[in-house]
């Protein structure tokens, strides 16, 4: 197997990746898009084969479970091919709908709240060092008040952090190695690769494009993107994230009923991302906590990331019901809270002040309109490509718009598009197995951005 | 001459809070997932030292609703940023309602400016590049990080008394045994113990081997600053046995003496270290949130295959980048103006240590550090430093840190900050006087 070797000082600007992939998109194989994580001796810094030999090495051995891994992280890699495109093309107009990532500013009425509060750290009266390491008082009290009224979550059980991405992973360290893991298919990244970093799993198996030990429950068009539970094995943590990245489909109040009925059978717990809740635009469930019996088999996460476009500020949350246990009757929440104390030091203050204005009256409103907006994206991404006679999934209660090319390699389409229209997309394989032969649009943009955007797909798919 | 000092010592049989434990009889109707216990969880004896602290000021201050605690226990900056560099956060934050301003998810590895200007303002001259800095929220939170990267079969061995953070999170990810009952030690963690005739220095001829070793220099909670030498021996040491030093340098700027600042001021080092630092105690940043790692392209595991890589892979998956109002904060202090502003806060700081260490020296009370870092190390020989932490908060509502917090050899230490406006920490002093004389 060829991999191209790349110097670390570039692989490791701005979007990087470890993944030692290919520079000419043409040539990729959708199916072995991993590196050659294995053959470690090969992915070396060092400039010469003679300078390689005689480089001292460390006698402490590498965690195999990061050499388990078989490519970068999703995310930077789709930056590196955006990056790559935009060298080798210097003059096209490049349009990103492949990371998920905010293009609005935030309104006014938070970001002032940051920059008072950034200007009261410079006052005696109003200095303030550290914070409670599971966030200001009254952020967690709003938060339980404007996501979980009468669900029966208050303020303690809300534990701020810096985004769900950081809080997934100290969920696993909480977890720890030993316990098993279902996830659905397709799925995002995160929950499956800190498994792998955490040794909950075996190793990838190249065949099924999955790692052994997790249970992968698939979601189709035809399964109405909600797994068939007779066949999905017992384990003890389901990740389950709804409204969901990528295929932007909601789980419905029944189907809720029956993962919350199947953890208490299995005695398992749900991990249940909601960070596109307010996206939702049926009357489909936005916690898991409307579901009666939910708080004792589910914990859930959250982020203001693409609600008041925080992806950069840095703010989220995890809120653990009290009455969730584990088997010698041990609260969970209790050890998270030894989590957040010992391996975080709390969300940055300027940030939670940011979020208290998020969750006023005002905020709310402000955030709703930043919402309403990227779904009229999302609407008019649906519609260009109903138009073009895809068959296309998501995009009513998600910023995602989930495509089908039957029978084509997603990472084909995905070059596909970025070659001849300069936009970039996310394939669906990164997702997971089941994501092959779908395609993942985003629906942030500045709207003239995502018109163009539609406008060229048309062109291309006419 | 402390002995002689009339103090009453009530014995206390548990050094810290025990954990809460769950016996069969409390839950018997409540509903149990069939999930098990993370068992690594279960080794934790006590909670984490600084949230017990807080409780037991919290418990003082309703004991003793008007009294005005003194707070010199948890390490927590007191005086407010200087203004240039909150206005470059505020005005940073201020810009993300702009269009033109509006920035979404950052580099996770941190803004480019900010990586090259933590290169160039503390590892001038060491070879230690931008790409090599990977930023972060926080010391705290990339000791667990760096956790994650090694894995749970690696051995470690700490500096004794050290800093938490490093124990707990070795115990969390699973590198450890149970706890020795009668030592407070973790089975399978090396401890290395620093003592004043040893000049808090480990003898390292007596220290096994093990895959990481932790140093933190200027040391929390001891102060001392490890001078060329011993930093030279330590290098020496990782490379005689293939070990990775993780090096915590986050109180770096508060050294006087002109001993190391960075362990990459030491040859060879690049091959065997990392090193940990933040913003917290040089900026003020504890709330604020922003640190960083540096791991150098040289540093290679024993297959070859460079550390800085997945450490990468751990920050693009584990974690989406410090806030970026925080990282505006950051590259502010350390433009010129701002750095000589943050500095006389940390002179400030400084001169708060001078001041307490006058203080215990006219008591005839023996007072290491103050001089490199913003704690002392006060001994008080033959007590319980639970006992001495207790009966300082009775009589004169200080808050302190009782040395068996970071370690058995802290048993007859009490941590003292640094850390106050400066008519507390003379007040702590009138009230210590008063107290001990």
């Amino acid at each position: 197997m060829s991999a191209i070797l790349q110097n670390v000082s570039t692989s490791l600007s701005a979007s990087t990746s470890t993944f030692v992939g290919h520079n000419n998109l043409k040539v990729i194989k959708p199916s072995h898009v991993s590196m050659a994580g294995r053959m470690s001796a090969v992915v070396k810094c060092v400039a010469s084969p003679s300078a390689e030999k005689t480089a001292y090495k460390t006698n402490v051995a590498r965690n195999e479970n990061l050499a388990k891994l078989q490519a970068g992280y999703l995310f930077p890699e789709i930056a590196r091919r955006r990056n790559a495109h935009i060298a080798k093309n210097p003059d096209a107009k490049v349009i990103s709908l492949g990371i998920g990532d905010t293009t609005e500013p935030i309104p006014e009425v938070i970001t002032s709240a940051m920059s008072k509060r950034s200007e009261v750290l410079s006052t005696v009266a109003g200095y303030s060092g550290y914070g409670a390491e599971q966030g200001e008082q009254k952020l967690r009290a709003a938060i339980a008040s404007t996501y979980y009224a009468g669900l029966g979550i208050e303020e303690n059980d809300i534990f701020v952090s810096d985004g769900a991405k950081s809080d997934i992973s100290r969920l696993q360290v909480l977890f720890g190695s030993n316990v098993t893991m279902a996830v659905q298919d397709p799925s995002y990244p995160a929950y499956v690769d800190s498994s792998v970093i955490l040794g909950q799993t075996g190793l990838f198996q190249k065949d099924v494009e999955k790692y052994a030990n997790i249970e992968y429950m698939r979601c189709t068009p035809e399964n109405g993107f909600f797994p068939d539970l007779s066949t999905v094995r017992r384990t003890d943590i389901i990740f389950f994230c709804s409204p969901n990245n990528p295929t932007g489909s909601a789980a419905s109040r029944e189907q809720l009923t029956k993962l919350v009925q199947f953890a208490k059978e299995n005695g398992s717990i749900i991990v249940y991302d909601s960070a596109y809740a307010m996206y939702v635009s049926d009357d489909s469930p936005r916690s898991i906590f409307e579901i009666p019996g939910a708080k004792e088999v589910s914990l859930e996460v959250s982020s203001f990331s693409k609600y008041a476009g925080f992806t950069g500020v840095r703010l989220g949350w995890t809120a653990i019901p009290k009455e969730l246990h584990y088997s010698d009757g041990f609260p969970v929440a209790k050890d998270f809270n030894r989590i957040v104390c010992t391996c975080f030091n709390g969300a940055s203050n300027i940030a939670q002040a940011g979020g208290l204005a998020c969750v006023s009256p005002e905020g709310i409103k402000a955030m709703h309109e930043v919402v309403g907006f990227y779904k009229e994206n999302t609407a008019i991404i649906v519609d260009t490509f109903n138009s073009l006679g895809f068959k296309v999934y998501g995009g009513k209660n998600a910023p995602y718009v989930w495509v089908h090319f039957p029978g084509r390699s997603s990472w084909d389409v995905f070059s596909e598009i970025l070659e001849k229209t300069h936009v970039v997309t996310t394939p669906g394989s990164g997702f997971g197995p089941g994501g092959e032969g779908f395609v993942r649009v985003s629906a942030f943009g500045h709207r003239e951005n995502v018109i163009e955007a539609c406008r060229r797909f048309k062109e291309l798919y006419k | 001459m402390y002995t002689s000092l009339a103090f009453s010592f009530m014995p206390y049989k548990t050094i810290l809070s025990p954990r809460a434990s769950i016996t069969t009889q409390d839950n018997k109707n409540v509903y149990r997932t069939k999930v098990s216990r993370n068992p690594t969880m279960e080794k934790l004896q006590y909670n984490y030292l600084f949230p017990e602290i807080s409780e037991r000021e919290a418990q003082h201050a309703k004991k003793y609703p008007n009294a005005k605690i003194i707070s010199l226990g948890i390490g927590d900056t007191t005086e407010p940023l200087p203004d240039v560099v909150a206005s470059s956060m505020a005005n940073y934050a201020y810009s993300l309602s702009t269009r033109t301003g509006y920035r979404g998810y950052g580099a996770e590895q941190g803004s480019k400016d900010l990586r090259k200007a933590i290169a160039e303002t503390f590892y001038k001259d060491m070879g230690i590049q931008g790409a090599e800095v990977f930023v972060s929220d926080g010391a705290q939170c990339d000791i667990s990080r760096l956790q994650m990267l090694f894995g749970s079969n690696m051995s470690i061995a700490v500096q004794d008394p050290i800093f938490p953070a490093y124990i707990d999170s070795s115990v969390i990810i699973g590198q450890t045994g149970d706890v020795e009952q009668g030592s407070g030690r973790y089975q399978n963690i090396e401890y290395m113990r620093c003592d004043p005739h040893h000049n808090f220095f480990p003898d390292l001829s007596k220290t096994a081997r093990t895959d990481i070793i932790f140093f933190c220099s200027p040391n929390n909670p001891t102060g001392h600053a490890a001078s060329w030498e011993q930093l030279e021996q330590l290098v020496k040491l990782a490379q005689e046995n293939g070990s990775i030093i993780v090096y915590d340098s986050a109180y770096a700027v508060y050294i006087t003496d002109g001993s190391p600042r960075s362990i990459y001021e030491i040859p060879g080092a690049k091959k065997v270290a990392i090193e940990v630092s933040s913003f917290s105690k040089i900026a003020g940043f504890t709330g604020v949130r922003l640190g960083w790692t540096v791991v150098p392209k040289e540093l290679l595991y024993s297959n070859g295959f460079p550390v800085i890589n997945d450490f990468n892979r751990i920050i693009c998956t584990c974690f989406n980048g410090a806030s970026r109002i925080a990282q505006a904060g950051g590259l502010a202090s350390l433009s010129s103006e701002g750095f000589k502003s943050v500095m006389s806060l940390v002179d400030y700081y400084k001169s708060n240590a001078e001041i307490l260490l006058e203080t215990f020296e006219s008591l005839g009370l023996k007072a290491y550090g103050g001089v490199n870092a913003p704690y002392l190390w006060v001994h008080f020989p033959g007590s319980n430093s639970w006992d001495v932490f207790n009966e300082i908060l009775e009589k004169t509502h200080i808050i302190t840190v009782p040395g068996s917090g970071f370690g058995p050899a802290g048993k007859e230490y009490i941590r003292v900050t640094a850390f106050g406006h400066r008519e507390n920490i003379l007040e702590a002093s009138d009230r210590l006087r008063s107290l001990l004389l």
